[in-house]
């Protein structure tokens, strides 16, 4: 085991932005827990609570935010998970095409989910 | 200086009883963001409700919610998550270099302060209306 242990110079794109986009998500996942939970009880949310919150711009776009880099995340790191697992050669490009469908259509129902939720369109 | 251990690898799960703490931490990591990602398509298929009007959404939150099994799923589902974030902080830490001669002392830490905010939550995700 190293001295001084830092894989920043040493790894690729993929498991910088999965560390970059974990910070980000620290702090949302947490807040989304909280005020879903706790400040508005998940039992009495109405569309008409939901229109509120969503219709701030701030809100919104944080709400945005959390999904597409939630969905860069998760489906990053099983792509990964499935690497260290020895997925190699053409199974390896073929869940990596399946995943990035995967993630395209779940950004774009999410997206399309989101407006639904606000007065803004 | 630390020293190196061959431990052999994490993937063999047959000889699970010799994994070390950072072995567990892992697998648990692992797990847990699989249930997290596999929480997110399904939570965004629920929330589609909400492209078909004010009364399929509600109809179906408080639906759900009056269910004592989705109540008891909310916990695990909290459980999963205080535990990635808490791990993942850890693991944060540990590549930037800092606490990683104390690596098992936080993953024991995350797993203590995972079932406090666990428990402590308990009253809020169980209480409210159920059938």
């Amino acid at each position: 085991m190293a001295e001084h242990y830092s894989s920043f110079e040493r790894k690729g794109t993929r498991w910088l932005f999965q560390r970059l986009t974990a910070v980000f998500l620290i702090g949302v996942l947490a807040f989304h827990f909280m005020l879903l939970h706790f400040v508005n009880h998940a039992a009495e949310i109405t569309l008409a609570g939901t229109t509120a919150r969503m219709s701030q711009f701030g809100y919104f776009a944080t709400m945005w935010l959390f999904l597409v880099t939630a969905t860069f995340h998760g489906v990053n790191g099983v792509y990964n998970a499935l690497i260290n697992q020895g997925l190699k050669g053409t199974q390896k490009q073929a869940v990596k095409w399946v995943l990035v469908v995967a993630s395209v259509l779940l950004v774009a129902q999410g997206t399309r989910v989101a407006l639904a939720m606000t007065n803004l369109v | 200086m630390s020293q190196s251990f061959n431990r052999g690898t994490v993937e063999d799960f047959g000889r699970w009883r010799e994994f070390s703490a950072g072995m567990w931490a892992w697998i648990f990591h692992k797990f847990t963001g699989w249930v997290l990602v596999g929480y997110l398509f399904t939570h965004i298929a629920v929330l589609s409700t909400a492209t078909q009007g004010a009364e399929l959404y509600n109809g179906t939150l408080q639906g759900l919610e009056a269910l004592l099994i989705v109540r008891f799923l909310e916990v695990g589902l909290l459980a999963v998550a205080v535990f990635h974030i808490l791990n993942g902080l850890r693991l944060l830490f540990v590549d930037l270099g800092v606490g990683l001669e104390s690596q098992d002392k936080s993953f024991y830490a995350s797993l203590v302060l995972t079932g406090a905010i666990v428990v402590a939550s308990i009253p809020t995700f169980l209480g409210g209306k159920l059938v």
